[in-house]
């Protein structure tokens, strides 16, 4: 986990300024193993990582989440080799989209620190008891500086109060964590942890909404974020910060009389099919920007969206395009580009930004 | 909005100097993001690193193209790189240099030569001039006052007394030393 | 979206965990042995090699010295006859 994350994260601790343990380990796979069991022992457990360490962590990242810990990670989003990059793209966590985490994801520091204190509120809540991966554009946020507020202790306290376990790993009253599944119960299992997802996006909403009136911040209604949607015919559909990118162009494009907004998608699972559907039906056309691929599909995010949409009598053409991949740069002219083909065309294109 | 671009070489400080910058906007009530050209760091190459200064929310993450200013921290670079790339025509670009500059490629912008590496060795007695340049920023452009920046040093060298003095110094010389 | 069902007489318990640890021992795989070991108390020496390789902890002790197999748990794998140095232990045709 070698960003500045951890780094001052450390620096909180040796100041005392967070009362927390941390845990040195040797790699990745270690790194959630630990939070696993600081977690089942009850403890509000967090780590962070990036590319190559969350695939070294692919297969506890399962273990987390079938034994429902609460665990919150930020995973800072880099490409995944080879050729070696350790560039911003989004391949690293949509790769891990299936491993039964709720997945969130960020446009600026700002948003990043507060939605890592929601996502405790989300993770922790009974109904839910899911991980949480707070995804964040390596490099881009994990290497930027700007100004953040980071709020007062006692007002993060009284948002979001201790970690109250469900199951406790103690050893005077001992549990049995982590058993075997045989197929007559595993299957049962997996469908809890479904329908936890089913309720996750309602408490997702309550806790964004309790954010609000906490803190004064909010970022749409903590699932999807609106901008210039309203009569907007052409809509551009993002994850994290290139949705700050798409804002200039779309304050642009406005003062030009197009009529152009933007679906930022905060909550990629549970992926909100209805929430999409209610944003996007009344456009014309969709840009959604994918920075990463389903080799041999094609933009994991463009492909949910167009599924979303198969019930639906009426329906925008959507339109998928790949961009940013390894640290390829999405500039301004990028989104009007893709504004301006989406206003043409009649039928949906594939396109890469090269 | 105020967009910056600062060329330095690896190990010189140039994403620190943005950072200060970018911080001492802050401090001038102003927003700011700072941030390096995303790459591989390595002592002696050319480096690049970014800052955006605005009176409102900076919303765009895109690296800078068309840059407002150039700070050049170290002579040889204008050889190296294309220090002028997307550069505003009648620009500043503020070199640091002992020698006065003129060069063809420098003819449409506003050419400020300032040697903070003599300021730097006699006050840190070595060739540290990230901070230094930064009084010439502040006197060039008016953007950010001298007080901000002090403030940004004294965030980012706490518990250093002497070289929160030393920076604090360096960037005043340079200040009063650049037209 | 409809509750998951759940199926009789399983606990589901979050997370799979379980509230009684330590109720394997309510699951006698004694019954899953084909072949008995025999243990030779003369040949015996008290080394305790056969209880410590024992994978299913059926060799149990008395004040620091082996007693018979405990046949509930003894699934018949002859790991002690095989780990026994000294041949105190043969295994022989479980009589049903």
């Amino acid at each position: 986990m070698e960003t500045h994350i951890p780094e001052r994260i450390s620096d909180f601790v040796n100041n005392g300024e967070l009362d927390c343990e941390m845990i040195y380990v040797e790699s990745e796979h270690s790194a959630l193993s630990a939070a696993l069991g600081s977690s089942a022992a009850g403890v509000r457990s967090y780590t962070a990582t990036s590319s190559q360490g969350l695939a070294l962590m692919f297969e506890i990242l399962h273990i987390v989440s079938g034994m429902r810990l609460p665990v919150v990670m930020s995973v800072a989003n880099r490409a995944l080799s080879a050729p070696i990059n350790i560039w911003n793209d989004h391949q690293d966590s949509m790769s891990c989209r299936d491993a039964g985490w709720i997945q969130l994801y960020v446009e600026s520091a700002q948003e990043a620190v507060d939605t890592t204190i929601m996502s405790f509120k989300i993770a922790e809540d009974h109904s839910v008891m899911l991980p949480v991966m707070v995804c964040l554009d390596g490099f881009t946020l994990s290497h930027v500086f700007e100004p953040v507020d980071i709020p007062d202790q006692s007002v993060v306290d009284k948002f979001l109060p201790k970690f109250v376990p469900v199951f406790r790993l103690d050893t005077k009253n001992p549990k049995t964590f982590g058993p075997i599944g045989y197929p007559d119960v595993f299957m049962d299992f997996k469908k809890q942890q479904q329908d936890a997802f089913a309720v996750s996006a309602g408490v997702i909403k309550k806790v964004a909404s309790d954010f609000n009136k906490s803190f004064g911040r909010s970022y749409g209604d903590g699932i999807v974020e609106a901008y210039e949607l309203d009569d907007a015919k052409y809509v551009f559909v993002g994850l994290g910060t290139i949705c700050g990118t798409a804002r200039v162009v779309i304050d642009k494009l406005r003062k030009e009389g197009k009529k152009v907004g933007m679906m930022k998608l905060k909550c990629f699972r549970p992926f909100p099919d209805k929430a999409i559907v209610d944003a996007l039906k009344k456009a014309d056309a969709v840009a959604v920007f994918d920075r990463a691929v389903s080799f041999g599909q094609k933009g994991p995010v463009f492909s949910e969206i167009e599924s979303a949409f198969c019930d639906e009598s009426k329906k925008p053409v959507i339109h998928s395009f790949i961009a940013g991949l390894g640290g390829r740069d999405v500039k301004l002219d990028h989104i009007e580009l893709a504004f301006n083909r989406i206003i043409k065309e009649k039928s949906s294109i594939t396109e890469w930004l090269l | 909005m105020l967009e910056i671009r600062i060329h330095g070489r690896g190990g010189q400080g140039a994403v620190t100097a943005a950072q200060i910058l970018a911080i001492s906007a802050f401090y001038d009530g102003k927003q700011s993001q700072a941030f390096p050209r995303f790459g591989v760091e390595r002592r002696g190459a050319p480096v690049e690193a970014f800052c955006r200064i605005d009176d409102k929310t900076i919303n765009v993450r895109s690296q800078v193209y068309a840059p407002d200013v150039v700070l050049i921290l170290e002579p040889s670079l204008i050889e190296a790189v294309d220090v002028t790339a997307g550069l505003k025509k009648g620009a500043p670009i503020i070199i640091n240099t002992g020698s006065n500059i003129t060069c063809a490629a420098f003819k449409d912008f506003k050419v400020h030569c300032v040697d903070a590496s003599k300021v730097a060795l006699e006050i840190f007695k070595a060739d540290i001039v990230n901070t230094t340049i930064l009084g010439a920023f502040a006197k060039v452009t008016g953007v950010i006052s001298l007080d901000a920046i002090n403030k940004a040093i004294e965030d980012r060298f706490t518990g250093k007394p002497q070289v929160i003095e030393m920076n604090k110094q360096a960037v005043k010389r340079v200040y009063d030393q650049v037209d | 979206m409809p509750k998951a069902k759940k199926p009789e007489g399983k606990l589901l318990n979050l997370g799979a965990v379980i509230l009684t640890p330590g109720n394997s021992v309510q699951n006698k795989t004694g019954g899953w042995r084909a072949l008995r070991p025999v243990w030779n108390k003369e040949k015996c020496t008290q080394c305790m090699i056969c209880w410590m390789y024992c994978p299913d902890m059926a060799i149990p002790q008395k004040d620091g010295k082996r007693i018979e197999t405990n046949f509930d748990f003894c699934k018949g794998c002859g790991i002690c006859k095989t780990e026994c140095v000294f041949g105190a232990i043969t295994m022989e045709k479980e009589k049903k």
